[in-house]
């Protein structure tokens, strides 16, 4: 698992853009104005907005997993064909753990290297790195139903990690669990991320996982689903739980609930 | 926790060593012939005396239903399969799948009987007519009750349908399989006495059914009382047996045969 070093190029090749982008369902609900978007190499990019404002169909619109009504998408410069090739890999984490729970963890994680044909000897090694990565060494032989929440929550981050992914893009993983372990799974996540050199995108409705965890937070509103801003993070990495408690913190956290705000007040007028 | 699992066995047994003898008491009190009650101690030595006739008989039942059960398990499991393939052909057959469960299998099997010159098969066939609708739904549900974001990680992984199909539908499917299973092997017994009973005065295949018939013209209720003690065993043994392999396939993960922790 080394990082190889981008070239200046590639570095600039933006990993995602969405260009014009919408969704109308077939039912004419619209569920996403056109966006436009792009996702540079080694960002750690947040959806924040309410329920129903499309960030979670802006995030399968660029997981290939809809397809855009008009406009379209581009995944390094590319289209989605390419997507699976050596450096241009994409993964997604979802709400659930989705765990199978016939299979014991070990299984579990190895799944996308099973589907991809990889000798299984070689998978379970890559299985254990992917595993101690997430703090959950030793547990191979765990089924889900034994782990807490948080911890399948991990085994389905190792799951991810395991294909070594350029691309992660994570729907609300730690929405279903405590504070607490949210808090921590969310500086783990920001360690990976910075020791991975991952580019991520993440959505999720609490300002305060956005202000924590991204380099850029875009903030979007509902009713049609539009990008309404986007704030810069400009705080160094790596980030500690120490952050959590400065005033820049606090001062970027009343930006964005400032932004919801307004959001918020437009669409009561508007409905 | 080991008192009540040793109380779970000792109370039902319990109950029907009490109710042996309250019917032996009971036919001894009052005296009641044995063309009408026999007593549990003449009917075990009816079973004993006469174990050769029934054994046969016992056999002759059980090639059936397990012959039914065989066929249900493989035709209800293919036609699960092209259920699932398409919402149009279960939207098309599944009607005929009902149909199928709601006719009573007494009023087709004399047709079964005449149609199918072999009597094992023909009794096979309206046995496993019986027997085969809980495994068609059971399942399709089953293969139909995928995780949907399991089948976008699969998706995103690029799976094959077939990677999908065997790592993902089937293992999904099973513990709804196991529920048919243990519904079905019920219904093949069920189904396969029945149709002895329809076509047993024909004599060509003398099972435990055609026993009881017999037994039951000449009065010999004993030997009638052993009879259906044996479809009663065999009926349990078989639910016991689906009870097991369901716990031998699933017990390591599903919560139907999880233990609870306390």
């Amino acid at each position: 698992m080394s990082a190889v070093p981008l070239s200046a190029a590639a570095a600039r090749i933006p990993v995602v853009e969405v260009l014009s982008a919408d969704k109308v369902y077939a039912d004419g609900t619209r569920a996403l104005s056109p966006i436009e978007l792009a996702i540079r190499p080694g960002e750690f990019v947040t959806l924040l907005g309410p329920s129903g404002c499309g960030k979670s169909t802006l995030l399968k619109l660029i997981a290939n997993l809809i397809a855009p009504s008009t406009g379209r998408l581009l995944w390094w410069r590319q289209g989605f064909d390419g997507v699976g090739q050596p450096g241009k890999n994409l993964v997604m984490v979802f709400q659930d753990a989705t765990l199978m729970p016939w299979s014991r963890l070990q299984a579990n994680v190895r799944l996308p290297l099973d589907l991809r044909g990889v000798k299984r000897n070689l998978g379970n090694e890559r299985v254990a790195e992917a595993l101690a990565l997430v703090g959950l060494k030793g547990f191979e032989r765990h089924y889900p139903r034994q782990l807490s929440g948080g911890m399948q929550m991990r085994a389905s981050i190792a799951r991810a990690l395991v294909t070594e992914p350029n691309l992660l893009l994570m729907d609300e993983p730690f929405g279903a669990l405590d504070e607490i372990t949210r808090n921590r799974l969310d500086a783990d996540l920001i360690q990976l991320w910075w020791k991975k050199r991952l580019t991520v995108v993440f959505v999720t409705h609490s300002i305060y996982e956005a202000v924590f965890l991204s380099t850029r937070v875009v903030v979007m509103a509902a009713r049609p689903g539009r990008v309404l801003a986007e704030v810069a993070i400009d705080e160094p990495h790596p980030r500690t739980d120490a952050f959590r408690v400065t005033q820049k913190f606090a001062a970027y956290a009343k930006q964005l609930s400032e932004h919801l705000a307004t959001a918020s007040a437009q669409g009561a007028t508007g409905c | 926790m080991k008192k009540s699992k040793y109380l779970a066995w000792a109370a039902p047994v319990a109950v029907g060593l009490v109710t042996v003898v309250v019917w032996h008491v009971l036919v001894k009190a009052f005296d009641v012939p044995h063309y009408l009650v026999p007593s549990p101690v003449l009917v075990v030595q009816t079973l004993i005396s006469d174990w050769g006739l029934l054994f046969g008989s016992l056999l002759v039942t059980l090639k059936i239903t397990f012959g039914a059960f065989f066929m249900a398990v493989l035709l209800g499991t293919v036609v699960a399969f092209l259920f699932v393939q398409s919402r149009w052909i279960e939207v098309s057959f599944f009607p005929y799948a009902v149909l199928l469960q709601v006719t009573p299998i007494v009023a087709i099997a004399p047709l079964i009987i005449i149609w199918v010159k072999n009597p094992s098969a023909a009794l096979i066939a309206c046995a496993t007519l019986v027997a085969l609708f809980p495994i068609i739904s059971n399942t399709t549900l089953g293969l139909r009750s995928v995780n949907p974001a399991l089948v976008d990680l699969f998706r995103m992984n690029k799976a094959s349908r077939w990677q999908t199909l065997v790592r993902l539908r089937i293992p999904s499917a099973a513990p709804y399989f196991f529920g048919g299973l243990r519904i079905s092997s019920g219904l093949a017994l069920i189904g396969a006495v029945v149709a002895e009973f329809v076509a047993g005065t024909g004599g060509t295949s003398a099972g435990l059914a055609y026993q009881i018939l017999q037994a039951g013209f000449s009065i010999n209720i004993p030997r009638l009382f052993a009879a259906l003690i044996l479809i009663t065993v065999t009926g349990v043994a078989l639910f016991l047996s689906m009870a097991l392999l369901s716990k031998l396939a699933l017990g390591s993960w599903h919560e139907s045969e999880v233990k609870q922790e306390t």
